[in-house]
């Protein structure tokens, strides 16, 4: 029997829903507890969370609420899909992710790097 | 790109900044680890994750027509079945079919009611965003009572849409499935236990999701999550489950209501109201009336859910 009518998911074809956005969110990694609860609620599921040690963090920046555990892990945001929303600023617990206007053209001025 | 979370559902898809309706899919499809099929009546969904020439979704998916997304989801359940009696089954998929109000209120009803009478065995998830919020926000019998939508503005001394919304969950409920829930996208918790529950029980089971939708309902994009979690603090959009042990055989003996969450303080309709565009002209003094018997519809529904789940 032939197929027809058929599409295949292919990464490779999605449109760059990147360029819709505005207003850039950016994760203070010294206030972000890993808690996870942008990247449930991230509409394009693009938030997840990564091994802190990966990164460097001024300890001095780092917020200090009472009783706050620093989890080992920490938002990261792949800004190629990302629409810019802003739901996960609206979220967080910690108002760990601000939302920044974008400054370069995400058409042309920077290009996210792809998976 | 979150590898997780995108194993059946994929971004690059153009639901607008802000909108909920992704995390439903990934929550519902995350539940299960069976293979399963999706089935999608017309709306958002449907038009927003199939963009030729890319689809978002890494499952079987059929594209099918506003009326018959029960209808297909029936046809893949006998096929199934014949299949197997042939000896050439395998493993049965869940079968998962997803439309809108407009799909499943509206134009879809009739084949969801002949679907769940007839007791096949799928998932039906609607997500509710109260109007034909595709095409422009026109109503649909889910919009709310106060609401103005496109087809019913408010101007003057119109309040916008003056009919009631249909009670979807006790039309569901009369056809004695097994299993239906009420669930909201901002606990996401909540829905993923439902979807989890409704796709292991045998035969047909329902799941109704509000789904606040940021262009229609005229909010901020960032704020589906807090409407959500507002409309359920306002007992506006309750959240509940019915299950029945016996299903359709020994009709509304075994029939349970739970409910899952209780705001500790009953906030008023007001909180749920305000900042939406689309309820704006309630705040002017002469529509004061209005928002009254809003709360009082909220009210008497609530009080109406506590006595059967006492039963």
């Amino acid at each position: 029997m032939e197929i027809g009518a058929v599409i295949k998911h292919d990464i490779k074809k999605a449109p760059k829903t990147g360029d819709w956005r505005y207003m850039k969110p950016e994760v203070i990694k010294e206030k972000c507890v890993g808690c996870g609860a942008c990247v449930k609620y991230c509409p394009e599921a693009v938030i997840e969370t990564i091994d802190r040690k990966q990164l460097t963090i001024d300890h001095g920046k780092m917020s200090k609420v009472k009783g706050q555990i620093l989890s080992n892990e920490v938002a990261q945001i792949d800004y190629y899909f990302c629409k810019g929303c802003g739901v996960c600023a609206n979220v967080c617990p910690e108002k760990a992710i601000i939302m920044k206007k974008e400054t370069e053209c995400v058409k042309c001025g920077m290009e996210a790097e792809r998976e | 790109m979150n590898k997780k979370l995108t194993q059946k559902f994929a971004p690059g898809h153009s639901t607008c900044a802000g909108c909920g309706i992704p995390a439903i899919v990934r929550t519902v499809l995350d539940a299960t680890n069976d293979p399963v099929v999706v089935v999608n009546g017309t709306g958002c969904l449907e038009v927003t994750s199939t963009l030729y020439p890319y689809t978002s979704w890494k499952v079987p998916y059929i594209h099918n027509a506003f009326e018959n997304a029960a209808a297909t989801a029936a046809g893949i359940d006998a096929a199934q079945k014949v299949l197997e009696k042939k000896g050439r089954g395998g493993k049965k998929a869940k079968i998962i079919a997803f439309a809108g109000d407009g799909g499943t209120y509206d134009i879809g009803l009739q084949s969801l009611s002949g679907a769940l009478e007839r007791g096949h065995n799928f998932l039906y998830v609607c997500y509710d965003n109260q109007g034909y919020m595709n095409t422009g926000g026109q109503r649909s019998s889910a919009s709310p009572y106060g609401a103005s939508t496109e087809t019913t503005p408010s101007s003057g001394k119109d309040i916008g849409n003056e009919l009631y919304r249909k009670d979807l969950m006790q039309i569901v409920e009369a056809h004695h499935i097994k299993y239906l829930a009420q669930a909201n996208v901002a606990y996401i918790e909540d829905l993923k236990m439902k979807a989890k529950k409704g796709l292991e029980t045998e035969g047909p089971s329902f799941l109704l999701v509000l789904q606040p939708c940021t262009n229609l309902w005229k909010y901020p994009t960032s704020l589906y999550v807090h409407y959500g979690k507002s409309a359920t603090e306002t007992n506006f959009w309750p959240l509940y489950e019915i299950s029945a042990k016996g299903g359709s055989a020994s009709g509304g003996e075994n029939v349970k209501y739970k409910i899952n969450y209780t705001p500790k303080e009953r906030k008023p309709i007001e909180e749920f109201l305000k900042g939406q565009g689309r309820f704006k002209h309630l705040f002017k003094p002469h529509n004061k009336k209005v928002i009254e018997k809003m709360q009082k519809m909220v009210d008497e529904k609530w009080e109406e859910l506590i006595k059967r789940s006492k039963n």
